[in-house]
């Protein structure tokens, strides 16, 4: 079968990906500690700031963040066609159509691997989810912030939660949701790694180049 | 002493033998209180003119620890001060009469003095069943409320119950129990939450009163600004060890023993408002923080159900055990979608490696 070089993901998409792979390991890492300091000083004469710069790094990373965050909002609309908003919401006929397949394939009812160029239905709708929790972690960390640091910019990039909820339970969520987001990790790894196999089109490859080598029999 | 003064607050004082230096003392904590930079003047003024308010106090579903932090004043002046400013017509806890007697000592004050007095609620109010479940003297709390808070100057919520509901509102609220801010509606009313609240908010707030003839600013819960505007955990001494990393593990350990942060023990200090580590208790002796607890956020709203478990930094898991943080269902939650993976990987090396027999064959 002929394959054909193909640019898919385009430079902003690339850049926020990692970029985002890095600030949520540092947010992770941050946040757990902010959560239950697990460093301890060894002596009462240990003049270090841990708590400061934790939190300090968590709000540096937390920025970062939102801007990627943005920046693929801003993607979404002005990017190429894989990197449509579209994508995420299974609104075509093929799309719930290759859900199907998808769940068969990954149910071993089926050898037929779910096929796109970009991403599949079954990816879109898992990033839409994946969005949704990025949303949750920027309003509640604000939330969250708000109450440190009250400035009008933390209100609205999530203060106004407050108003909707206990702070304890913004908290609570927060600290959950990481973990939610880890689980996301481990099947996005995986299933890149699997699909990269059944495919064969240099899918792993793509995120950092770029480039798939696709067929052209993907749904567009 | 002119006769201007006679009958005033600072007359009254100065007959019971408080100097003019004790009594200016009082002025200035009480501007220093309220954040009234010199305040002291402008609020000495006004007691030497002010009269006596008459003030109600009324016990519902409460512990009376409210009275008890009221009277908690271990300086003989500033109880005279306080007991003179609030001159306390009828209080289940502390008057003289009882039975029929009291309770027409209240009913004289709301008839008399309509509009003129001031009224202090202690303790929630039940709704459920018509309200049986607190009666005094036959009466259920919720009509005592409308009818005394109804016709009163003014109303002082005092304590997490008479302003939310507190404790006997906390889940499943058996009682039906709320605040008086939902019992009843259209009065002019403060609140002073707080297990209990400060006597020296309670003071600041009449004085303020007395002084300028209004409350004090609220904030959207209803909460004098002066006492619930700035949070626990930016005032307190221990702030430091926190901003460090310092952080006690365990009750009486090195860093309890040295006055260390006591966040990893469950202190809710930065989420509560309260001026507590400023005005602090029994006369400036200390506070929970202070005395090596942490704060467990008994001034926020709902205190009980939401700022629990008190020695825990997060919430417990609705619908699991109290044992059970987030952090253990969500490892749960990620271990168990490794485990998914690691599951179907392996199906998919041997259902490869028997397919490929198969074509072998
Ligand atoms: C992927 C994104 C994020 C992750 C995984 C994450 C993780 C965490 C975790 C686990 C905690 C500890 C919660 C606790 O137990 O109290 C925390 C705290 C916090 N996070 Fe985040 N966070 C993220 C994004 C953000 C963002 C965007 C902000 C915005 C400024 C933010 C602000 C905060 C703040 C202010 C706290 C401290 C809460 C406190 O004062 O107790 N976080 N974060
Ligand atoms: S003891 Fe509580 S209020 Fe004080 S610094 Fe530590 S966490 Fe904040």
């Amino acid at each position: 079968m002929e394959r054909k070089r193909t640019y898919i993901w385009e430079f902003p998409v690339r850049f926020t990906h990692w970029i985002n792979f890095l600030a949520i390991i540092l947010l992770s890492v941050t946040g757990l500690y902010i959560g239950s300091p697990f460093l301890h000083p060894r002596s009462g004469a240990d003049y270090s700031y841990t708590m400061g710069w934790m939190r300090f790094l968590h709000y540096i990373a937390a920025y970062v963040f939102l801007m990627m965050i943005a920046l693929r909002v801003y993607w979404a609309f002005a990017g190429n066609r894989y990197a449509n908003w579209r994508v995420f919401f299974p609104f075509t006929r093929q799309q719930r159509h290759d859900l199907g397949d998808a769940t068969r394939f990954y149910l071993f009812a089926s050898k037929k691997p779910p096929y796109a160029a970009g991403h599949t239905a079954c990816a879109g709708i898992a990033y839409l989810f994946l969005f949704v929790m990025f949303l949750w972690e920027i309003f509640s960390g604000f939330a969250l912030y708000q109450v440190n640091d009250p400035a009008f910019f933390h209100l609205i990039l999530g203060g106004w939660l407050l108003s909707l909820m206990n702070v304890q339970t913004i908290r609570f969520w927060h600290h959950l949701v990481l973990y939610f987001i880890w689980a996301f990790a481990i099947l996005h790894v995986y299933i890149a790694v699997y699909l990269d196999q059944a495919e064969k089109n240099g899918l792993l490859g793509s995120i950092f180049g770029g480039y798939k080598f696709i067929t052209g029999r993907e749904w567009e | 002493m002119g006769k201007a003064n006679e009958g005033t607050i600072y007359d009254s004082l100065r007959k019971r033998g408080v100097s003019r230096r004790d009594f200016m003392k009082f002025c200035s904590l009480m501007a220093a209180t309220l954040a009234l930079p010199s305040g002291a003047g402008r609020i000495a003024e006004a007691l030497e003119k002010a009269k006596k308010p008459s003030l109600v106090w009324l016990e519902f579903q409460d512990c009376a620890g409210n009275t008890e932090s009221f009277l908690r004043a271990s300086d003989p002046t500033v109880v005279q001060i306080v007991l003179d400013i609030l001159s306390v017509d009828y209080h289940e806890t502390i008057m003289a009469p009882a039975g029929k007697q009291a309770e027409k000592s209240l009913d004289d004050v709301v008839k008399n003095q309509k509009g003129k007095y001031l009224v202090v609620v202690e303790g929630s109010i039940p709704l459920k069943d018509g309200g049986v479940y607190c009666t005094v003297g036959g009466k259920a709390a919720i009509d005592t409320v409308k009818e005394v808070c109804g016709g009163a100057l003014a109303t002082i919520a005092i304590g997490a119950c008479a302003w939310d509901g507190g404790i006997p509102a906390a889940n499943p609220n058996p009682t039906g129990a709320v605040g008086v801010k939902d019992a009843v509606k259209g009065i002019t009313l403060i609140n002073l939450p707080g297990c209990p609240a400060n006597v020296v908010n309670l003071t600041a707030t009449v004085v303020h009163y007395l002084t300028f003839g209004s409350l004090p600013l609220t904030d959207s819960m209803g909460r004098p600004l002066f006492a619930y505007g700035t949070r626990i955990h930016d005032g307190c001494e221990r702030r430091a060890h926190y901003d460090a990393g310092r952080f006690v593990r365990q009750w009486g350990d090195y860093g309890h023993q040295n006055g260390w942060c006591l966040y990893e023990m469950g202190c809710k200090g930065p989420e509560t408002y309260k001026n507590c580590p400023a005005v602090r208790w029994n006369q400036g002796t200390s506070w929970p923080v202070e005395a090596g607890h942490g704060c467990i956020g008994c001034a926020a709203p709902r205190f009980w159900d939401t700022m629990s478990p008190f020695y825990r930094r997060l919430p417990k898991v609705p619908g699991f055990g109290v044992e059970t943080t987030a952090d253990d269902v969500g490892i749960g939650v990620a271990a168990a979608t490794a485990a998914a993976v690691a599951a179907h990987g392996i199906i998919r090396a041997v259902k490869h490696k028997t397919e490929e027999e198969r074509e072998e064959k």
